[in-house]
């Protein structure tokens, strides 16, 4: 058992954080949380050049070669700093998608793109009154000659609107709600039929409507196998689940921070507010959350990379379930210690709040992932094929 | 024990229901009902309809203006505009200053501003907090210097609400610096149109206009503003707290969000059925239910207790802290049942006459918004950790 970080690791984690101080400050935030596209180009290069656009990418492709841990320790730094990069759908999702079922053609096309910063990719897996589930799945695909034709909607799609490729989960056959049936396709934003609508999310980042009406893509957008998709979008959704576990926790400890320096330094009736019990009380449920949420980011984390899919699905589920829980405690108390302060737009503590909230709505919030780690081993659990099976007996 | 209205209460209530329902327009009400973003010509518009009916200060004397009504009718009144979905009244003029006037002002106050307050002609905000002074409001810098018969006032008051709207501000200010704090403190009565004053707005975290912080650069006040006696305002403002924190269990409002949530949780779907049939998010929304029905009946206790004669007394901490949580509930089930749709923030939306696609059902707009202003319910009115330790110091002796 062993606990510490790596070498490498560590200096991903400094490097991070040194970058991060000095690019991300929140007023640097706010600019570009108000600016037209609603992320830093500038930031985007820097992580590029830093290599840490290829956090998940093999190295024998030219990435860093990390997992979950990796994957966490530049989430919880950018947690920390309230990022709105569309690190979480280009890195954490797609880039991973893509290396797990992706050709090589695929993989060789797009990974040094995703890499080197000149390419950004959201994945829209969810859909209008599909609530959190991933299989639900009323977007078609059909074949016609050469090309897939893609008709349907796509909801609450994180960063949309500034992805230069998306990821579209589509059905092929079957019925909504079956598992069997989901295929996943690239689909270009300029494509003719594909529609899209931009607006702002309550915590400062992006995302997009989108509509596919009768969109044509090429044969080789399909990813991975056909009506076989639901395996490697769940992988992709306990990636990026993971992930913001991790972001949650850096949230929350600057959360904490801010609020412990707040206690230590707000006087009413002639001292620090902290000296008043009920509050270092209240402060001290806040740090045993934010402990207790640490430990299971670093579950999922390493679960994440874990070929048992029951045990990985109880690991990550369990860990967006307790965050979702300590995430709200944290945030709520840390408004209310701050008093009206911890109201205004002014100050980051209502920012962080937001992003805590936000982070229990994204891929499930607590009651659906209590539900998912509960039934765990009832849900089938299909392996991930990169390649369709017959083809393995030709061979 | 009988916990049934009378026959003259139902008929009473029958009355009310009538006039609600014929007079509070649909549009209002949409707005209310649905969350969405209320101006002041809706409050006001309100507000004049009760004034013209003679119903808009149920628990003022007659001889204001008042109804003089007891406890039972005047909760009827409250519960009924609430399930219609009428505007909540600002309660800086009718249910804070107005009773501080007619129990401690002068003649002339009285005359002047009564008749102001009930028609809606003035709009009143609350002047006490300070950026050094909000739970320890004792300790508040505002100075009011006597000048021949002026008060010339120089200071900052914070988290005024509405005060951009304001053409009045009642204040808690310092006349004397000597003494026990609380004795220094004197209540007055400022024309937001004086020169001297400025405000400007705080943005909360939901991106709304709210509140504002209000600067007083020599501003001259004339001395017959002045409540009562100076040196006196500590008692005033305390006589006025507790009547702000009886309103402030809000249990009629919460009883129409409640519905609301029922209403939203029936219309979601999870997992292919109605969100309201998923035991864990219904088992939820019947908690809040259940301490919502204790909390009418607790409400109702204190209220009898009033009618008896008993002031108003450290109860109405309970009232307050258990009615602002159950209202932060509601707000929080109305997020969480709206899924991912509670994430965009498109504020242009949040009308009736939005005439583009919307994204995503009509009533999750603005609920993140909601659940986020929300918070302010449990610092606001006396923070709920003052509540609690009034209840511990004042009733339990502790
Ligand atoms: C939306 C909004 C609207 C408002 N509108 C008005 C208005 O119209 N007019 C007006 O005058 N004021 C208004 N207020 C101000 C409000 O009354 C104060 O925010 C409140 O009194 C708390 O003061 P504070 O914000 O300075 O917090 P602080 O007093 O600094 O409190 C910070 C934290 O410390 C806790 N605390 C403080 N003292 C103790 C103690 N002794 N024991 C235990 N815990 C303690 C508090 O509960 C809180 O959690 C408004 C506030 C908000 C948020």
């Amino acid at each position: 058992m062993d606990f510490d970080y790596t070498e490498e690791q560590q200096m991903l984690q400094d490097a991070i954080g040194r970058f991060l101080e000095k690019n991300y400050t929140f007023e640097q935030r706010r600019e570009i949380v108000a600016s037209r596209i609603g992320y830093s180009p500038t930031v985007w290069e820097g992580m590029a050049a830093l290599g840490l656009l290829g956090v998940p990418v093999a190295a024998d492709a030219g990435g860093f070669g990390g997992g979950g841990v990796e994957t966490m320790i530049v989430m919880e730094a950018l947690g920390r700093h309230l990022s709105v990069e569309p690190y979480l759908g280009t890195v954490v999702m797609a880039a991973s998608c893509v290396g797990a079922v992706g050709t090589k053609d695929q993989k060789d096309y797009l990974l040094p793109l995703i890499m080197d910063g000149s390419m950004r990719l959201a994945c829209a897996f969810n859909e209008p009154g599909g609530r959190y589930d991933l299989n639900h799945v009323q977007t078609t695909a059909r074949q016609d000659g050469g090309f897939w034709i893609l008709n349907g909607a796509k909801s609450v799609v994180l960063h949309g609107a500034v992805a230069d490729l998306l990821i579209v989960s589509a059905r092929t056959s079957g019925a909504p709600g079956d598992r069997e049936g989901i295929s996943l396709f690239f689909v270009n934003p300029g494509e003719d039929g594909v529609g899209g609508r931009e607006y702002p999310t309550y915590d400062g980042m992006r995302a997009a409507e989108i509509t596919l009406d009768n969109v044509q893509v090429s044969h080789d957008s399909l990813i991975g196998v056909d009506g076989h998709a639901l395996p490697v979008i769940e992988l992709t959704v306990d990636r990026a689940i993971a992930a913001v576990c991790a972001e949650a926790v850096g949230v929350m400890e600057a959360l904490n921070a801010a609020t412990l320096e707040y206690l230590k330094t707000r006087k009413q009736f002639g001292v620090p507010i902290g000296r008043f019990q009920t509050l270092q009380h209240r402060m001290v449920d806040m740090v045993m959350h934010c402990e207790q949420a640490k430990s299971m980011a670093l579950l999922a984390a390493v679960k994440v990379d874990d070929p048992d899919v029951v045990e990985r699905r109880r690991a990550v589920s369990a860990a967006k379930e307790l965050i979702g829980r300590s995430g709200r405690f944290v945030g709520q108390q840390a408004i209310q210690l701050h008093g009206g302060m911890g109201m205004t737009d002014e100050l980051a503590v209502g920012h962080f709040v937001k992003r805590l909230a936000a982070i229990d709505t994204q891929y499930g919030d607590a009651d659906h992932h209590l539900d998912r780690f509960a039934t765990a081993a009832q849900t089938p659990a299909e392996p991930i094929l990169a390649k369709p099976r017959s083809r393995w007996k030709q061979l | 024990m009988d916990l049934n209205y009378t026959p003259e209460q139902l008929a009473f209530r029958d009355e009310v229901r009538a006039f609600v329902r014929a007079s509070l327009p649909h549009e209002l009400s949409r707005k209310v009902i649905e969350h969405k973003h209320l101006d002041k010509a809706d409050f006001l518009t309100w507000q004049r309809i009760l004034f013209e009916k003679g119903w808009i200060a149920p628990h003022w004397p007659v001889e204001f203006g008042g109804c003089g009504w007891d406890a039972v009718r005047r909760h009827i009144l409250e519960e009924e505009c609430a399930a219609a979905g009428a505007p909540p009244l600002i309660s800086f003029g009718l249910h804070m200053v107005g009773p501080v006037i007619y129990t401690f002002g002068s003649p002339e106050q009285k005359a002047r501003y009564l008749p102001r307050i009930l028609s809606s002609e003035d709009w009143w905000c609350q002047g006490y907090s300070e950026p050094g002074s909000g739970s320890d409001l004792a300790s508040l810098q505002t100075r009011a210097v006597r000048e021949g018969d002026h008060y010339v006032v120089n200071g900052q008051k914070t988290w005024t609400t509405l005060a951009q709207h304001a053409d009045m501000i009642f204040c808690l200010v310092r006349t004397s610096t000597t003494g026990k704090k609380q004795e220094g403190i004197s209540f007055l009565l400022i024309d937001m149109h004086s020169p001297g004053i400025t405000v400007r707005p705080i943005i909360t975290l939901d991106g709304a206009h709210e509140v504002n912080e209000v600067w007083f650069e020599d501003v001259r006040v004339p001395v017959e503003n002045l409540v009562g006696e100076e040196g006196r305002g500590w008692t005033y403002a305390k006589f006025l707290l507790s009547h702000e924190r009886t309103n402030i269990a809000g249990v009629s409002r919460s009883k129409r969000e409640l519905a609301f949530l029922k209403a939203i949780a029936a219309q979601e779907s999870d997992g292919g059925r109605p969100l309201i049939d998923n035991v864990r998010f219904r088992d939820k929304i019947s908690r809040v239910e259940i301490d919502l029905m204790a909390l009418e009946i607790t409400v109702l206790r204190v209220l009898a207790a009033e009618s008896a004669g008993k002031a108003p007394g450290p109860e109405a901490s309970i009232l307050k802290i258990k009615g602002t949580e159950i209202q932060q509930a509601l707000s929080e089930l109305m997020m969480e049942a709206v899924g991912p749709y509670a994430l965009p923030y498109l504020p242009a939306q949040w009308s009736n006459h939005w005439l583009g696609e919307r994204v995503g059902p009509e009533y999750a707009g603005p609920l993140a918004a909601r659940y986020f202003n929300m918070r302010k319910v449990t610092i606001y009115g006396g923070s709920n950790e003052i509540q609690r330790n009034i209840i511990s110091q004042a009733i339990l002796g502790l």
